[in-house]
């Protein structure tokens, strides 16, 4: 028996060295330890020993496959390793370098800029309102106080339509009338404050150059409370100015005229290129004009359904109006502006996302 | 409008001040300052000189060799003035001197050295006039410096207009100064005027015709002898942008810059009655610049009796122009309706220094006082002129007196922070509105130069109070809202959801086009813009509003056809459909997506755009949409292959490949899809609710049947044949395969089966599929062999 065991022995490590891959491995497992391998016809054999020597052959055929299994397992981890080895060595090498196909599509640059400025409004608490192109003259002039022959009233200055009294809204101020209705009743039963963002298309009848255009985009923003004062205003204008240009941002306002307002501000920002030492940017002002804005009219608010006859006083608000277009210029480094609505691809489809 | 520092400091006591500063704040507190002049700090050294003698040069036809008596000593200059010759004195600028920044050397001319320069006023900058050296009046003394005898030295800013367009009172020097007294805390001194030059009953005889004429005052002086206007007065009209003239005129002129009230002089002699009133019919008329005019019935026009002598509030007319020689005046001083004066020089393109500051609706209150003024002035130069008529003042539209009454609490309310009592009534008194104070209680009233437009209300109030105070000064706080939740609105969230689905799914690019058509664009692809809503005042084919989107798409993907071989472009824009019921312009918001492919079959383009419009629809709305061949509405769209859209009944857009003839003309080897989706319809469409199916445990049976498909048999109808047997353990059907080819068209459509409590046998589901085939085989459907 003893020997019988020994002969096994030689037998698996001669065998084994001959193994050169995985698949001869796994024949040589096949013969030395299924159930009708070598070892299992060992064990078959301990029936015919004598008992007193069973226990003593019992323990060296365990000690025997015990031997055989770590050899095994050694030899394939060892052959595993090389064969993956091998299998790397033949692989390609890919390149990466190839030119390949974009498969980009692209955001109109105001679409990006617009996003930005409505999420900054977002989070401050603004609800986010559209509005028509097409506006009648009392939601345009009339109920922005502008009067019957103001000069922005002119032909030259608005596109009139055929149809009566309408026309493409030449600010977005034209929303304002009724944003106020629309929230005017939350206002005044939930003491929810006004808080409103209108983004649009505004048309205004001007020769197209590099710096002019008859179509542009304007974001009106509105606020109405109790007790909205200019102080509010400013810190308004200061915050959120400095979350759009990402940094903090120095403001001052000058008095300005639009019928819409009363007291009505033009608000500059120190220069963010020159930091308010003057550069061509800012015509060595130190100072970029940047949006009007202003304390709502008082007849604005009146013709809003806000404030009645009997409490004139009762709200009061601001508003402030930005160039969206100027702004995705001025993000973007476009210096015509007919870039934005003359859909040339070559251009307009590297505006990727922000 | 350029505003003399000079000038402002006749009304109101700057010494000591940074001016410099004080015009940073005035940007601040008034209007926008757009540039700041340093006037005489580059010329020094020019002096009164006499010519003691003046002889030829000898190698020159025009130059002359002068001695100049300079005070200090005798100089050799040489000099090619015309006008140099001895006896004469006149501006000399020393050797070592400088005039207007060039430093005066001494040079050698044609042989002979010259120690400095003998000036023109062009060249000292005080006027234009080149023609030749000053000629200065033999009282002055030789040597005396320049700039006692003018007011070379001047700080002149430019402001801008568009800033002052609600502020009449600012189109004059007076009303600046009396920003520069509130901002420097002082009060504006009182206007020098002459009072009551004259004692009899005469009058100027005036008539007024017309309600745009809301006052008329004149007056007649005779004997004016002197011509040249004051060394102080032509330079300051000349670094304000206007030449001088003549005495008259320049006066004129020099009152409307320093009170902002537009005036004319007419020659006396051309004037007997004057009367104001529209003309009748269309008459030509020649103004003082020498252009023949059109001018229509709606112009206010001055008259001699029936003579038009100006267009009221514009111009003047040539033939009553002041001459050199004239010696009598009749002096306007009137106001009209600005928006007339407006109108009328719109009209004609003639705008005008004085209709500019009438448009701005000035204070009628000014007439007068600018005609008293005048003659204060005239005398001062001309003592001996004499007022021959009372001044004549026709008085027909008032404004009413207005008083505004607040307390401080609404200030404070207002403007956010404490501005006190006093501050509150010490800056309304400096810019002239009369405050009374009870306690915290005021009433002030608007001074009649304020009160045509500009400030009639509490607000108007506080912008006074606040912009003088300095917005710069203000503590800045927060608002202290209640924190409420805000939604993004539905529209919104789809239009964002579209786009990036576009964008990132399917790498369009979005474009920006234009609301009306551009029929030459589409001219080139042979379409014209269809009859719909205009833009008034368009000629021919232009500014009718698109009726869709594809009236501007068609030519951006033409415009674009050799950007790349395939490329899809999309908007969400509006058009007009035309109008509603009530007349108004009925627009809409509309999703176009022009797809355009030199690569792909137009079938299988038009079958990408099918899965488009079906994932935006799943992803909206959680449904699937209908599809309907439908009749061309669009002389583009192809006959065969323009189908409808409907989500739930309700028809959302338009899907089309596009007639050869149009196609042709974009390109001979591309296809083109296009897709028109009404983004407010289909906000309107309801979202089927996201209800979760929990997975089945059980297995599923997968069963797969390959068709053949005769012509005409779409697949909507083969649909028809399992939909119509409500099999309830029919989970999902899908096309994994297709085959198209000349002869034949197959298709193979994957079916599984299921069910949620237990394994389906296989004679179950061969039930169905016998049961499905039968159906198939009524329209004509077979299995493949």
């Amino acid at each position: 028996m003893k020997e019988k065991i020994q002969e096994l022995k030689q037998k698996f490590n001669t065998e084994l060295d001959a193994v050169k891959d995985t698949k001869a491995l796994e024949d040589l497992r096949l013969v030395f330890f299924s159930k009708k391998g070598l070892i299992s016809d060992l064990m078959k054999e301990l029936g015919k020993v004598p008992n007193e020597q069973k226990k003593e052959f019992g323990q060296l055929i365990n000690g025997l496959k015990k031997e055989l299994n770590d050899k095994f397992d050694e030899k394939k981890l060892e052959l595993v390793k090389l064969e993956e080895e091998s299998e790397i060595n033949a692989t390609e090498a890919y390149d990466e370098s190839m030119p390949t196909r974009c498969a980009c599509g692209s955001y109109h640059p105001i679409t990006l800029v617009q996003r930005d400025l409505e999420d900054i409004f977002k989070s401050m608490g603004f609800d986010v309102e559209d509005y028509n192109e097409i506006v009648d003259d009392y939601h345009c002039f009339e109920a922005l106080n502008i009067p019957k022959f103001h000069p922005a009233r002119d032909m030259q200055d608005t596109y009139y339509l055929s149809t009566p009294n309408q026309l493409l809204k030449s600010h977005t101020s034209a929303a304002q009338n009724a944003i106020m209705r629309k929230y005017g009743d939350a206002l005044k039963k939930q003491k929810r404050p006004i808080k409103a963002v209108f983004p649009g298309r505004c048309f205004r009848n001007e020769a197209i150059d590099a710096c002019h255009e008859n179509t542009f985009f304007q974001m009106e923003g509105i606020m109405i409370d109790e007790d909205i004062s200019i102080s509010n205003l400013i810190y308004f204008m200061k915050t959120m100015l400095s979350e759009v240009f990402e940094r903090d941002v120095t403001v001052r306002l000058r008095p300005g005229f639009f019928p819409f307002v009363e007291p009505g501000f033009e608000l500059d920002i120190q220069c963010l290129i020159c930091g308010g030492d003057g550069c061509p940017s800012c015509k060595n002002s130190g100072w970029l004009e940047l949006c009007p804005c202003g304390m709502i009219h008082p007849n604005v608010l009146k013709y809003g359904g806000i404030n009645t006859e009997e409490e004139p006083d009762k709200y009061t608000g601001f508003a402030f109006g930005l160039g969206l277009t100027r702004l995705a210029m001025m993000k973007f480094g476009i210096k015509d502006i007919r870039v934005l609505n003359e859909f040339d691809l070559n251009s307009l489809s590297q505006f990727v996302s922000k | 409008m350029f505003v003399s520092m000079n000038w402002i400091k006749d009304f109101v006591d700057l010494e000591g001040q940074d001016l410099e500063k004080l015009i940073k704040r005035f940007t601040l507190s008034t209007a926008e300052v757009e540039g700041i002049e340093y006037k005489g700090k580059d010329t020094d050294a020019v002096v009164v000189g006499e010519i003691i003698s003046c002889e030829e040069h000898p190698n020159s036809d025009h130059l002359h060799i002068l001695k100049v008596d300079a005070g200090d000593k005798v100089y050799d200059v040489v000099c090619g003035a015309p006008n140099a010759r001895t006896g004469i004195k006149t501006a000399f600028c020393k050797p070592g001197g400088h005039v207007c920044g060039m430093e005066i050397k001494p040079a050698k001319l044609r042989g002979v050295e010259s120690f400095g320069m003998c000036c023109s006023e062009k060249e000292v900058g005080i006027s234009d006039n080149h023609d030749g050296i000053m000629e200065l009046e033999a009282s002055y003394e030789n040597g005396t410096d320049l700039k006692d005898i003018f007011p070379i030295e001047d700080v002149i800013f430019e402001v801008d207009n568009k800033s002052l367009t609600n502020r009449p009172d600012l189109w004059g020097h007076y009303g600046m100064a009396r920003e520069f007294a509130a901002l420097t805390n002082q009060k504006i001194k009182e206007l020098d005027i002459m009072e009551n030059p004259y004692t009899g009953d005469k009058e100027v005889d005036i008539s007024i015709e017309d309600d745009n004429v809301y006052r008329y005052t004149g007056v007649r002086i005779e004997n004016v002898t002197k011509k040249v206007s004051s060394n102080v007065m032509r330079t300051r009209l000349y670094y304000c942008g206007t030449r001088a003239i003549n005495l008259l005129a320049d006066l004129t002129n020099y009152i409307m810059l320093e009170l902002g009230q537009p005036m004319h002089a007419f020659d006396g002699n051309n004037i007997s009655r004057i009367v104001v009133k529209k003309p009748e019919n269309d008459i030509r008329f020649t103004t003082l610049d020498g252009e023949e005019r059109e001018i229509t019935p709606d112009t206010l026009m001055i008259y001699d009796n029936e003579t038009p002598v100006g267009i009221a509030g514009i111009m003047g007319g040539l033939d009553s122009e002041i001459k050199d020689e004239t010696n009598s005046v009749v002096l306007e001083s009137a106001n009209f309706d600005g928006v007339n004066i407006r109108k009328s020089a719109s009209r004609m393109s003639l705008r005008t220094d004085a209709s500019a500051r009438y448009e701005k609706t000035l204070d009628p209150e000014m007439t007068i006082l600018a005609i008293k003024r005048f003659i204060k002035l005239l005398k001062d130069v001309d003592a001996d002129c004499v007022c021959t008529t009372n001044i004549t003042d026709i008085y027909n539209k008032k404004y009413p007196e207005l008083t505004v009454s607040f307390d401080k609490k609404f200030i404070d309310r207002y403007t956010g922070i404490d501005i006190s009592c006093e501050r509150i009534k010490t800056t309304l008194e400096q810019l002239g509105f009369a405050t009374e104070q009870t306690g915290e209680a005021f009433v002030t009233k608007v001074p009649s130069w304020r009160a045509t437009k500009d400030v009639s209300m509490k607000a108007d109030i506080v912008e006074e109070i606040t912009r003088i105070y300095g917005y710069d000064n203000f503590a800045i706080k927060t608002t202290s809202a209640p924190l409420l939740p805000t939604k993004t609105t539905d529209l919104r969230r789809e239009e964002n959801l579209v786009k990036d689905l576009l964008v990132n799914s399917y790498a369009m690019h979005e474009i920006h086009t234009r609301v009306w058509c551009d029929p030459d664009a589409m001219r080139d692809i042979d379409l014209v813009p269809e009859e719909n809503v205009r833009i008034l005042g368009s000629a021919d084919n232009n500014g009718y509003l698109r009726t869709c989107m594809m009236e501007s798409f068609l030519p951006a993907v033409y415009a674009n056809r050799n950007y790349k071989p395939s490329f899809s472009i999309f908007e969400i824009g509006r058009v007009v459909e035309g109008v509603k019921a009530d007349g108004t312009a009925n627009e809409q918001r509309v999703l176009a997506i022009s797809m355009y492919s030199k690569e792909m079959a137009e079938k299988n383009l038009y079958l990408q755009a099918v899965q488009i419009v079906n994932t935006i629809s799943n992803m909206l709305k959680h449904r699937l949409p209908k599809y309907a061949k439908t009749e061309v509405t669009h002389a583009w769209q192809h006959p065969k292959n323009t189908t409808k859209i409907m989500i739930d009944g309700t028809e959302i857009g338009v899907l089309n490949t596009l007639h050869p003839k149009i196609l042709k003309k974009i390109s001979k080897n591309a296809a083109v899809v296009c897709v028109e989706i009404n983004m407010d319809n289909l906000l309107g469409v309801p979202a089927l609710d996201l209800l979760f199916d929990e997975p089945s445990r059980f297995p599923t049976i997968e069963y797969d049947l390959s068709l053949i498909i005769p012509e005409n048999v779409r697949f909507e109808n083969i649909e028809e044949c399992w939909n119509t047997l409500k099999i309830e353990t029919l989970q999902t059907v899908s096309v994994i395969d297709v085959y198209d080819s000349d002869e034949v068209k197959s298709i193979t459509v994957r079916f599984v089966f299921g069910c949620d409590d237990r394994t389906l046998t296989g004679e179950e589901v061969q039930e169905n599929i016998d049961n499905i085939l039968n159906n198939l085989n009524e329209i004509n459907v077979n299995l493949k062999a």
